[in-house]
């Protein structure tokens, strides 16, 4: 009869680490087995400590309702980048292990089996762009654009709980693969019919399937809420053309998300039908058809990447004019361009297989496609020159990423330029040229992007900036790391080696990956440099200080609430009469706020349990899936719906903030205002900073 | 004809239900977006139908496996219990007591609930035709395709019956009335998936 | 305008509907059911009541009007429909165009 899988379902010892410590049979295998036990160990540790100092803090509680059960945009913006921030640090580590091996390993052998290195590049993979990059962008999107359109929330608090949940499931579900391994070893995109039961009937495809849908579930809602959000909840006055382009960028990345989740939850979704159900979709034989899985997985991985940088084009045009003192120059042609690039993103996956066999004619019209899509990048690597150009430019730790993207960025756009060409693609299409496009594309434009945001935003979101001399210093790291790291793949690339290589026995390549491993050395460094950044901040904060909340001279309406903004930002829903609004307000000496009469009660949302909930069953459902645990799966599964009709009878979902509450906070904030000097630019990296700018026009005119 | 300006897409709850109406402005809003995400879903299955239409893999096919009888009942069905949940929302909209959106919901969940039972009857004759899933790639991708929509229909008949328990819970308010639209909504979004099932599978299988 | 006759045109909208459905319904069934015409036929007959049936069911079901829907609605619906053409069209033209080339 039916065997439920109780209690263990096919989980048995062999799948904990120190178990290859044990059956290692010769060298190779036995650093290997060390290396992943320490990785499965370090794991366990950090999660212990974790509980540990919450325990002992006795944190328990505020984290459950201050921050786990809250709905309020800002505190889930924040969850989602200290969430992407833990899984950077595991997936910059498995990124060095593989620098490394491809140092050691070059005569066979090596720290890592062939096994264990397609474990680590598809976790590596996986991780940075569901778990890292998706999250940091979100969490970004989360924090800002409500702010920045005038709104006290976003459309749906509660579906947005829901996401972050999900997207930790599947963070969770990758962080217990470590322990109790294998990991898919198909790399992030999960080709079958390698990744078929046929080849790879054990645990590994299953975790990376489950981890997937739950992310990209996730960031399906997400793309709804946001783009909800963005056309129904602009505070008066706030056309679409009047935004800030940061939010321009979330509205086209969320529509992105919306559109182009569908294809991955299918490709996965029928991956788990072929390896549970025995279907034939994508099976060598039985009449499946693996080429459609390509298909599928590339029509949403191509507006992925779109997905991944359009939010850092935001933050881009954002720092661009800041720190320029000066308005966004071309800002229609901005727009046109990120829709432009919205639109043809879903008109080029071919390129990622050009390969598979298709007449050189499809190709061909791929090819063109993908080209096309450089002319609105270079539209706007213009615009943000322009808009330096008769600016007051400050350097600064977000301008130097800034113009550090600028260079790095145009030369991975040519080097993508060159891909598109199917004939080159040929050549280059599996080697570590493509490895270093991709990388040259993400971690300039992407990271950097995100780090930069990080940067800008994190005094209005704590109140304090962030040390300045760690941020420079970690920034340099980050710049020379990536070329150090990254560069000589191109050449390794035309010299023909291939991706996803644990050994080879070419003594050519080897200089190369040397010099590779000391870029990834710089970038382990720079990261580091980042957490020390973040530790001497909250250190010194009483000197980095910014309690008015503009430390920039920033131009749009986040920057004229106080640092942290109230849970419910804005005292009365602003009302707008231009681009920059609150540039332009500034220069009148008024402030956001009502006039003394001019306060209501504000509705917030109340805390709701609906998001842990739901992530608590999506990570036990997607655990009992992997190990065949039926007996866990099946009341779980039944529990989903039983838990989406409750949320369907809750009604007493708003609380009431008074209004003599919210005039008394914001009075507060005025007086505070009020005794705190106004500084010039001069002075921004100086303690006299408390977030109180002198407009840029008002400096330029003394 | 009316050019009153409605706030989001398609079905109305009409000025008549000031404060629900507001919040349907945001929540129907999100649903069609939702509902569109969903037809992504739909289309991209129906594609990768056709591609794998000819792997029949040596057995059964399409001549061999579907009953047109049938699939008019089924269709037949599916359409009337959209016209009913049409009239179930005129009647929410214009009525001020549930009585008659509530005979007109559940005359729409019985038909759709014939509907699923006429499937899963299809099913499982197909089965003993030799027409499971695992036989070819033909049958894995119509059974990717043609069950999910089935699924779709069950569950928005259970959320139909959530609807009716928080009615007799709370009475006829905002939030059964904007709940109410939604699923009307993606009562009718189903009968659309359907036409291209129906299409495209069914007829276009049996030409 | 009063409730009375927006309720009596909103139901009649219901009623054109389902005539426009049936009549696009069944004559395509009936080609199938007694093989009235050849395949390609039916199957381009199909297509076409397809696709004039959603929009039927768009107009009288769900209320959707090239006038009085605000902007953003429209968009949403139209930017809908050339996603689905692309991914869709572009996922059949791909793989024939590989079936043909392994034949
Ligand atoms: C920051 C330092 C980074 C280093 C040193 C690094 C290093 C590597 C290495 C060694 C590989 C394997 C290459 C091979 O196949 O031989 C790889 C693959 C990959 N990396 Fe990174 N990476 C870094 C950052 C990132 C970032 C920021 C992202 C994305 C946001 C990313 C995304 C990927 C992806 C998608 C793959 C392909 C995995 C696969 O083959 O399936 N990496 N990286
Ligand atoms: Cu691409």
């Amino acid at each position: 009869m039916t065997d439920w899988g109780f209690p263990f379902g096919r989980l048995t010892l062999d799948a904990i680490p120190l178990s290859d410590i044990v059956t290692a049979h010769g060298r190779t295998e036995l650093l290997s087995g060390i290396t992943g036990s320490a990785a499965a160990g370090a794991a366990v540790l950090g999660a212990l400590v974790a509980l540990v100092i919450v325990t002992w803090k006795g944190w328990w509680k505020p984290l459950w309702s201050d921050w786990l059960t809250s709905v309020d945009h800002k505190k889930i913006g924040i969850m989602y980048i200290v969430f992407s921030f833990v899984m950077l640090a595991r997936a910059l580590a498995e990124a060095f292990v593989m620098r490394m091996q491809q140092v050691v390993g070059h005569d066979g052998g090596g720290i890592v089996m062939p096994e264990h290195f397609a474990q680590l590049f598809s976790t590596h993979g996986t991780i940075m762009i569901f778990f890292m990059a998706m999250p940091f962008l979100t969490g970004m999107i989360n924090y800002v654009m409500p702010l920045q359109i005038g709104a006290r929330d976003v459309a749906f608090p509660v579906l947005n709980s829901v996401s972050l949940m999900l997207t930790v499931a599947g963070g969770i579900i990758l962080m217990v693969s470590l322990v109790l391994e294998p990991f898919s070893t198909g790399g992030w995109s999960g080709y079958p019919p390698y990744t078929e039961a046929a080849f790879n009937p054990g645990a590994g495809p299953d975790y990376w399937i489950w981890a997937v849908t739950l992310s990209s579930l996730g960031t399906t809602f997400t793309g709804i809420n946001f783009a909800v959000t963005i056309y129904k909840k602009r505070c008066p006055g706030m056309t679409l053309m009047r935004m800030p382009l940061f939010t321009w960028t979330a509205l086209c990345t969320s529509i992105l998300m919306i559109f182009a989740m569908p294809p991955l939850t299918i490709a996965t979704a029928l991956l788990a039908l072929d390896r549970y159900l025995d279907f034939h979709l994508f099976t060598n034989g039985g009449g499946g058809n693996m080429m459609n899985y390509a298909n599928l997985f590339w029509l949403f991985g191509h507006p992925e990447v779109y997905i991944l940088i359009l939010p850092a084009f935001g933050v881009w045009s954002e720092v661009f004019s800041t720190f320029s003192g000066k308005t966004l120059y071309g800002y229609t042609a901005l727009v046109i361009a990120t829709m432009a690039i919205a639109v043809l993103s879903f008109t080029v996956w071919v390129h990622h297989f050009f390969t598979m066999g298709q007449s050189a004619n499809l190709n061909a019209a791929f090819g063109i496609a993908t080209m096309l899509i450089g002319v609105p990048t270079g539209v706007k690597i213009y615009d943000w020159m322009l808009t330096m150009y008769r600016g007051r430019v400050r350097i600064s730790v977000p301008m130097l990423y800034a113009l550090a993207f600028l260079f790095l960025f145009t030369i991975g756009g040519l080097s993508g330029i060159l891909l598109a060409n199917p004939t080159i693609d040929y050549q280059t299409h599996n080697t570590l040229f493509l490895v270093a496009h991709f990388h040259n594309m993400l971690i300039p434009g992407l990271l950097f992007g995100m780090i930069a945001g990080y940067t800008m935003w994190f005094p209005k979101a704590f109140g304090f900036r962030l040390d300045e001399k760690w941020g420079y210093r970690a920034a340099w790291c980050w710049i020379f790391g990536f070329m150090g790291a990254f560069f000589p793949l191109y050449a390794l690339g035309l010299m023909g080696m291939p991706r996803r290589m644990a050994d080879y026995f070419t003594g050519a390549w080897l200089p190369w990956t040397v010099v590779a491993l000391a870029g990834a050395g710089l970038i382990v460094l720079a990261f580091t440099f980042l957490l020390v950044q973040l530790r001497v901040s909250v250190r010194d904060r009483a000197r980095l200080a910014v309690p008015v909340g503009d430390p920039w001279d920033g131009r749009s309406l986040e920057w004229g609430l106080p640092a942290p903004p109230p849970e419910w930002n804005f005292p009365a829903l602003p009302r707008v009469e231009g681009r920059d609004a609150f540039a332009t307000l500034k220069m009148t000496g008024e402030d956001l706020g009502p006039p003394d009469d001019g306060y209501e009660d504000i509705r917030m949302p109340k805390n709701a349990v609906l998001g842990p909930v739901i992530g608590a069953l999506g990570t036990g459902l997607a655990f009992a899936l992997t190990w065949y645990l039926w007996w866990l799966a099946l009341p779980l599964a039944a529990l989903v719906p039983v838990v989406l009709i409750a949320q369907g009878f809750r009604r007493d979902t708003e609380k009431v903030i008074p209004a003599h509450e919210v005039r008394e906070t914001w009075r507060a904030f005025r007086a505070l205002a009020a005794r705190t000097p106004r500084v010039s630019r001069r002075a921004e990296y100086t303690r006299d900073n408390r977030g109180h700018a002198i407009p840029m026009p008002q400096e330029a005119a003394e | 004809m009316s050019a009153t300006q409605t706030r989001h897409p398609g079905l109305n709850l009409g000025s008549n239900h000031q404060s629900a109406d507001d919040r349907a402005e945001t929540e129907v809003f999100g649903f069609w977006v939702f509902m569109m995400s969903d037809a992504i879903l739909f289309g991209l299955l129906m594609a990768t139908y056709v591609v794998m239409r000819p792997n029949t893999n040596g057995g059964p096919g399409p001549h061999d496996l579907f009953e047109l009888k049938s699939i008019f009942i089924e269709t037949m069905l599916l359409l009337a219990s959209s016209v009913a949940i049409g009239f179930s929302h005129l009647a929410l909209k214009h009525e001020d007591r549930p009585t008659k959106m509530v005979i007109w919901l559940v005359v729409a969940m019985a038909l759709a609930l014939a509907f699923v039972g006429f499937e899963i009857h299809d099913f499982l004759k197909m089965a003993g035709k030799g027409g499971v899933p695992q036989a070819s790639g033909f049958l894995s991708a119509f059974f990717a395709l043609v069950p999910l929509h089935g699924l779709h229909v069950s569950a928005a008949c259970l959320w139909g019956l959530a609807i009716l328990g928080q009615l007799a819970r709370y009475g006829l308010d905002d939030g059964v009335k904007v709940s109410m639209v939604r699923l009307a909504v993606l009562w009718h979004f189903l009968d659309l998936v359907w036409i291209g099932i129906f299409s495209l599978v069914y007829i276009g299988g049996l030409a | 305008m009063s409730d009375e006759t927006d309720k009596r045109r909103e139901a009649r909208s219901y009623l054109i509907g389902l005539g426009l459905a049936l009549a696009l319904t069944l004559p395509v069934f009936a080609l199938v059911a007694w093989d009235l015409a050849p395949r390609m036929t039916i199957l381009w007959v199909t297509a076409i009541a397809a696709v004039l049936q959603i929009a039927a069911h768009l107009r009288f079901f769900l209320h959707i009007r090239l006038k009085g829907q605000t902007r953003e609605d429209l968009h949403l619906i139209l930017f809908t429909t050339l996603i689905l053409l692309l991914m869709g069209g572009g996922t059949i033209w791909l793989l024939w165009n590989l079936h043909t080339r392994m034949g």
